[in-house]
């Protein structure tokens, strides 16, 4: 049939047209949204490119996701943030050189009237009094490095995670999304501080959210680097322990460090 | 002023401000929603023809899968183009996760079926004797089939213009296999999605307004061809 002698020309087209038209190197990275949302990346990818010569492009998804991603070979290098998740991975020889990189801590946020009343608590009696007096809250239920803290905190607050209760809302969207949909509803949330300072730099005075949790040791929020094992086909591992050691300098480390909104610095450089 | 006037401000502003970010996703959106339609339309064409030309046995079969495949949800269809372009996937060694070109390949699987059964439907309906005259006449199939599509013309273009308005809109596929990745697979409605989860909905609705613009562009010159290509 002369439509099949067309079929083939077709396919022969379309994988032309995509076989790269790419100068230099591509260094292929998933990370969370919170390194995205916040612009990190966008400040320090030019900096590496004109570093190394090597462009960087990462895809932005939850780091249950980008864990995913990692598995099936697709990227070359994650930046997460869910410490037991990534060693489990790096166990399974899913990764490897996992590097520390920087931290913050999480924070819980909730209305600024505070209907629960948990102002100043520690995260465990907190989340005791939110299922107490049943005042919302919202998970992002996605299996993010966020959502996984906040699970394991609900854990240790009472045992379980109320999942099937009616004032718990998980959102299945990224953080900024979340603490949007929090502030709407009049909810609480766990957020990393960095998305939240660059929501409140976005919202400015109409800002109507505040931070009811902070500064207890088990908020530590730890960004890691891991290399996607070198078994997996096309895997650059060379580009991406370049960008590890790049990004674990000392110059980068200060870069992080210099890294603010609202004059707050969202991120603290903790390369070892 | 409401969200929506602001949006409408915000894209003009955008669009003056030569904003890089913003002429990017342009760029990415026409790019591979235009191979999109061109592989959909080389492919479709000819298959509808053969839909609905040819007598075959499982005929009404074949036009039900069409049919049914008309409803394929995006999201679908991007998760099932990831798993096979994935590099732990059968079509791992081209590379094409997280490009253009994988982009464009789900976006044929969208449109695909659209030109198909429209195609097919036009055929159906044209004057019976057309056939009759080209094949006394001593057409070869290749000769039927432009003659037919010649006089199909019109139902095509709106078979290609419902495609086109179907890829050019699409957002499961272009996230899923694209990846959203700035100045590279970053697509207008992949940003919006984007903007939107950032909570600046501002620059959303004006992403939404330029990609309405491209829409009118786009059916505003095929309304033009049309007049000028009178039967």
């Amino acid at each position: 049939m002369f439509w099949q002698k067309l079929l083939f020309p077709v396919v022969l087209a379309l994988v032309l047209i995509s076989s790269p038209v790419q100068a230099g190197e591509i260094l292929m990275m998933a990370t969370t949204t919170s390194t995205d949302n916040t612009g990190l990346l966008d400040y320090l990818a030019p900096v590496f490119e004109k570093d190394t010569g090597i462009t960087l492009r990462w895809v932005a998804v939850g780091t249950g996701k980008a864990l995913q991603l990692g598995r099936n070979c697709d990227v070359d290098i994650l930046f997460v943030h869910a410490p037991a998740a990534e060693k489990k991975f790096v166990k399974n020889g899913f990764g490897t050189n996992r590097q520390q990189v920087m931290y913050n801590d999480f924070v819980i946020i909730g209305p600024v009237e505070d209907p629960a009343g948990i102002k100043g608590l520690t995260p465990n009696a907190a989340l005791k009094k939110i299922e107490k007096k049943q005042a919302l809250f919202l998970s992002r239920g996605d299996n993010s490095g966020t959502n996984k803290k906040e699970r394991a905190l609900w854990k240790q607050a009472l045992g379980w995670v109320p999942e099937k209760q009616q004032w718990y809302l998980q959102t299945g969207q990224g953080m900024l999304s979340t603490i949007n949909m929090a502030a709407e509803k009049k909810g609480y949330t766990l957020t990393d501080r960095g998305t939240w300072i660059k929501y409140m730099a976005q919202k400015g005075e109409a800002n109507q959210l505040m931070i009811v949790v902070e500064g207890d040791s088990g908020l530590f929020n730890q960004y890691s680097v891991i290399t996607i094992n070198k078994d997996c086909p096309k895997v650059q591992t060379a580009l991406a322990d370049r960008f590890t050691r790049w990004v674990t300098s000392e110059k980068i480390q200060q870069l992080i460090k210099d890294f603010r909104l609202l004059g707050q610095p969202l991120f603290i450089p903790s390369a070892k | 002023m409401t969200l929506f006037t602001e949006g409408f401000v915000r894209a003009l502003q955008l669009l003056a401000s030569g904003d890089p970010g913003v002429y990017s996703a342009i760029g990415a959106t026409v790019t591979v929603s235009t191979w999109s339609l061109a592989a959909s339309l080389v492919i479709g064409v000819p298959a509808g023809f053969m839909l609905g030309y040819c007598r075959f046995p499982g005929k009404r079969i074949v036009r039900t899968i069409v049919d049914t495949l008309l409803a394929l949800p995006t999201v679908f269809i991007g998760l099932v183009v990831y798993t096979l372009l994935s590099r732990s996937g059968p079509l791992g060694e081209l590379n094409l996760l997280f490009s253009l070109s994988g982009i464009a390949i789900g976006q044929t699987v969208l449109g695909l079926p659209i030109i198909i059964a429209l195609t097919a439907s036009q055929v159906e309906t044209l004057d019976q004797r057309l056939y009759s005259t080209l094949i006394g006449l001593g057409a070869r199939p290749a000769q039927v089939l432009l003659a037919t599509v010649l006089e199909a013309r019109f139902g095509l273009l709106a078979a290609a213009v419902t495609a086109y308005g179907r890829i050019l809109t699409e957002v499961g596929i272009s996230m899923m296999v694209g990846g959203n990745i700035k100045y590279h697979t970053r697509t207008i409605t992949t940003a919006i999605a984007l903007e939107t989860g950032k909570g600046e909905f501002i620059t959303g609705i004006a992403l939404g307004l330029v990609l309405l613009a491209i829409a009118l562009v786009v059916n505003g010159s095929l309304s033009v061809l049309k007049k000028r290509w009178p039967v």
